[in-house]
């Protein structure tokens, strides 16, 4: 029986929406004034929430408005925002000098195939930025004006350089296949920056913001709350392996400080996640601590600023050194692992109040993380794999034919490819790849990254979503695929309602939920469910067999 | 209008030329004074660029990262496409410089009915890029016959290969034809296809036809205006020694042919052409992706405002002491 797809309210359905037309208007794109739509774009950011950072222009300010109350000098503050800029980073001032629009990047971002707006081609949202830099900032732009590829910056120009800075989920796709690198995702990262110094930021991004300052977390989950979360899911445990887990919270001496996105800890899918480390860690009797003053390994300062993701992400080492643990786990998370290993250890290092990392259970020594003391759960899962720590039975799974979605993050901002699908080969059964074109450093985006995976702006997330939901419906077709796993608490948040539109019958599984379904633990009663209290394959109906 | 601005531009240049030398006698100027502040233009502003650049830092170590990263043992590193060391990063912007890897990778999005999406191989810029770019550099090569005396050792071998075929007289050069055969069809993709020429510029037009003029008017004075090379070659040696002469009667086309090279050495450091010096910059490729095992430095790293952990536990701790939360102070 084919399963009816879920069509958000205010959407069309899915073969009106796949109606896309790549060709661009006859109009040039300097003459087309942007249009905000409605379902593209997210609720601009509250007053509250820049004020609790401290942002400039905190203001109440609605999106739709005309006026979106604006500094008297914003075209100053702006301006002066690019030229500090040019001068600290040396990708914005190339990126923006060296393109030859050859336009190798244009139809590999996921936003422009599934949607066709020209603006969303790589190249063209990084000159909606470069033609004001243009304008500005060189001497042909000075003279030429226009016919450099030059323009001057007023409040329309503005409006559209925010809208397609949020029609950008940094994904890096662009920059894989650019000749000289030229990465779209650091120009989107410097205009947010620059829109920045305006007040003009997302309320997706700057509520979880201003809440991981205050609570350590997005979700703004306070201590009890955590803990209280962490007991119900030690019940649930109990109740499918009857095994008892224990966990700890801000414990001093711990070896390992384990740092995961809060997500998981809210929502329903990301639960099941989190669950499968508590297995792993309690059937290992790994010494680590969970903490509530650091319990967000994900950033979305990150989506703000450099200097805001730097703000939140100080916690993490001085919680390590606060707790004196001797290194630190993280779990599975695609933005969040992209700052730890791209930013971490510039922001903070050098890391010499730790040891270097060393699983306690099979000795190794983790040296692509000896400087900044971080370790991937799936390098350490997939090493306790590989030394035969721990007892697997992938049966336990085989109501699961799945692949794998790299996430961008860790995809290209890592080259974290064999690490998920050694662990994914071990728990399962069934496992098949998506076409070679749609995953590893190729893989597209789940179209919801960088803060934008509100519901306000649905239809773009479902548009930037249809390249990952046709490789994934062409693995269904083939296959039976019906679960697509991932090491990302955005994916598991984020596409399951992609999924239910454009490929029902597809669940999204984070890959430690498979490991804490086939983890074979001391002392655990026949399970007869997953973690989720679904009846395994042959245990249906609940009889002990 | 870029482009016909852009082809108008050309026009003038190879008229200016024309008209300098054939009717003002100008040959001193355009063979001789324009040359020289030509290429004086080229390097003090390629220089001056490449220390602009230079100048900005690389705060981040932030490599695209296209293969298996460094991991455990026993994991296999793509030590090429994700290098952890600087001889990784040495191969793969090598990859990159000559053989255009990245661009490689090219592929062409078509959208069915169904839907369904499907990427289809496209390597055609990519080989005429190669082909553009390799073409034009061994016809630089070529030229150094015109700048030294006696000519370099391996001007003769790459002539010799180059006319490989034997054909023709004088004999033709395979890299000509290649030349202009890539030339042109950058062109026409700009044109034909709706995206590109939707994002083209008259910065992008205009190098194309500058190009493109400077292999018809050299392929012209070699296969059909002949023009007095001796005469030619006595001139350039002129230049490079510094005793500038303009022997009489080489030929209108030459003038042309030399007007043209010099305006693209001009234009050359204020352009997008910057990319031949630009992309052994690029920080998302000339990096290794080794972050955890080596701390990158960042010049301006500053301290930021943090929220502490005595500013959480004061604003939390009933809420932890009740939930049974170990806290640093009981009050
Ligand atoms: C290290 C040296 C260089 C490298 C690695 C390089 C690389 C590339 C690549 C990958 C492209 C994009 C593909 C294409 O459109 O062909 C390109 C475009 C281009 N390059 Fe280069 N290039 C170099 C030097 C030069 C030089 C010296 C010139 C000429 C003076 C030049 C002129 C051009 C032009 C005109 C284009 C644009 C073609 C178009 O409009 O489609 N390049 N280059
Ligand atoms: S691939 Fe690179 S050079 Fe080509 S248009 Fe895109 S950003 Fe510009
Ligand atoms: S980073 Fe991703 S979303 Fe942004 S322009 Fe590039 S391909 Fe598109």
């Amino acid at each position: 029986m084919a399963v009816q797809p879920k069509v958000p309210k205010g959407i069309s359905y899915p073969d009106e929406l796949s109606k896309v037309d790549y060709k661009p208007p006859e109009k040039a794109w300097m003459d087309t004034p942007v249009v905000l739509k409605p379902n593209m774009f997210c609720w601009g950011n509250k007053e509250k929430s820049l004020k609790a950072v401290d942002f400039p222009n905190a203001r109440a300010w609605s999106v739709a408005d005309e006026d979106w109350k604006l500094p008297e000098n914003w075209k100053e503050i702006f301006l002066e925002g690019i030229r500090e800029r040019l001068d600290k980073y040396r990708t914005f001032r190339l990126f923006m000098d060296i393109c030859v629009r050859c336009g190798a990047c244009a139809d590999k971002c996921h936003f422009f195939i599934g949607g066709g707006d020209p603006k969303n081609m790589p190249v063209l949202r990084a000159e909606l930025l470069r033609s004001v830099y243009r304008k500005y900032f060189t001497g042909s732009g000075k003279a030429l004006g226009k016919l450099a590829g030059a323009r001057e910056l007023n409040i329309g120009v503005l409006k559209e350089l925010w809208y397609y800075a949020y029609q950008c989920t940094e994904c890096r796709r662009c920059s894989l296949f650019c000749p000289y690198g030229i990465d779209t995702a650091e120009v989107t990262i410097i205009a947010r920056e620059l829109l920045n110094l305006l007040g003009l930021n997302i309320e997706w991004i700057a509520g979880p913001v201003a809440n991981c300052w205050r609570t350590g977390n997005h979700m703004g989950l306070l201590p009890h709350t955590l803990r209280d979360t962490v007991e119900m899911f030690k019940a649930d445990l109990e109740t499918i392996t009857g095994v008892k887990v224990d966990y700890s919270f801000n414990r001093k001496g711990a070896e390992i400080l384990f740092v995961n996105p809060s997500g998981e800890y809210f929502d329903p899918n990301g639960n099941i996640t989190f669950m499968g480390y508590m297995l792993l860690f309690h059937e290992l009797g790994l010494d680590v601590t969970l903490s509530t003053y650091c319990s967000e390994g994900g950033n979305f300062g990150f989506f703000t600023s450099n200097e805001m993701a730097k703000r939140l992400h100080s916690k993490v080492y001085a919680e390590a050194k606060r707790l004196k643990v001797k290194w630190i786990l993280g779990g599975e998370c695609g933005h969040m692992w992209r700052v730890w290993h791209q930013y971490h250890n510039t922001w903070f290092g050098p890391v010499d109040f730790l040891e270097e990392p060393v699983s306690p259970i099979t000795g190794t020594k983790f040296e692509n993380a000896k400087s900044n003391k971080v370790v991937h759960i799936c390098e350490f899962t997939s090493d306790l794999i590989k030394h035969g720590k721990i007892k697997l039975d992938p049966s336990r799974n085989d109501n699961y034919i799945v692949t794998l979605h790299d996430s961008c993050n860790v995809s290209r901002g890592m080259g974290f490819f064999e690490e998920p699908r050694y662990i994914i080969k071990n728990v399962c059964n069934n496992f098949y790849e998506m076409p070679p074109n749609t995953i590893r450093e190729n893989t597209f985006c789940c179209g919801s990254g960088s803060g934008v995976n509100a519901s306000e702006n649905m239809e773009l997330r479902l548009r930037g979503a249809l390249p990952r939901a046709n490789a994934l419906k062409y693995v269904r077709e083939k296959f039976g695929v019906n679960t697509l796993a991932n090491i990302c608490q955005i994916d598991r948040a984020a596409l399951q309602t992609l999924a239910d539109y454009w490929v029902p019958g597809v669940a999204i599984r984070g890959v430690h939920e498979l490991v804490g379904n086939a983890l074979i633990m001391r002392g655990e009663k026949e399970r007869t469910t997953d973690l989720r209290g679904e009846p395994l394959l042959g245990k249906e109906g609940g009889e002990n067999v | 209008m870029g482009l016909l601005l852009s082809f108008f531009v050309v026009i003038v240049l190879v008229l200016l030329a024309f008209g300098g030398v054939e009717a003002a006698n100008l040959q001193y100027l355009f063979g001789i004074i324009i040359p020289y502040a030509a290429f004086v233009t080229f390097i003090v502003g390629i220089f001056y660029r490449v220390v602009k650049w230079g100048r900005s830092p690389v705060p981040f170590r932030i490599p695209t990262t296209a293969g298996q990263e460094k991991s455990l043992p026993w994991i296999k590193q793509n030590k090429i496409d994700n290098p952890s060391s600087a001889l990784g990063v040495i191969v793969r912007m090598a990859f990159e410089v000559l053989l255009f890897r990245s661009l490689f990778r090219n592929t062409k999005t078509e959208l069915r009915e169904g839907p369904s999406l499907a990427y289809g191989s496209a390597k055609w810029l990519w080989l005429a890029g190669l082909a553009f770019h390799w073409t034009f550099f061994i016809i630089v090569l070529r030229h150094l016959r015109l700048f030294t005396e006696p000519i370099l050792f391996f001007v003769p071998l790459i002539e010799s290969l180059d006319a490989f075929f034997q054909m023709g007289v004088p004999l033709l050069y395979i890299t000509d034809v290649v030349f202009l055969m890539a030339v042109t069809y950058l062109f026409f993709r700009r044109v034909l296809i709706p995206q590109v020429r939707y994002i083209s510029l008259a910065a992008d037009y205009f190098p194309l036809f500058l190009i493109l003029g400077i292999g018809v008017s050299g392929v012209l004075m070699r296969y059909f205006f002949k023009v007095d090379v001796v005469g030619a070659k006595e001139l350039t040696m002129g230049l490079v020694t510094f005793n500038p002469v303009v022997p009489e009667g080489i030929g209108v086309i030459f003038y042309i042919h030399l007007f043209l090279v010099s305006t693209l050495l001009i234009y050359f450091p204020f352009s997008k052409l910057m990319h031949m010096a630009g992309v052994f910059l690029s920080p998302t490729r000339n990096l290794a992706n080794n972050n955890r095992e080596r701390m990158h430095i960042n010049p301006w790293n500053y301290p930021v405002k943090v929220h502490t952990y005595e500013e959480y536990e004061e604003e939390f701790r009933h809420f932890m002491k009740d939930a049974g939360i170990p806290v640093e102070k009981e009050e």
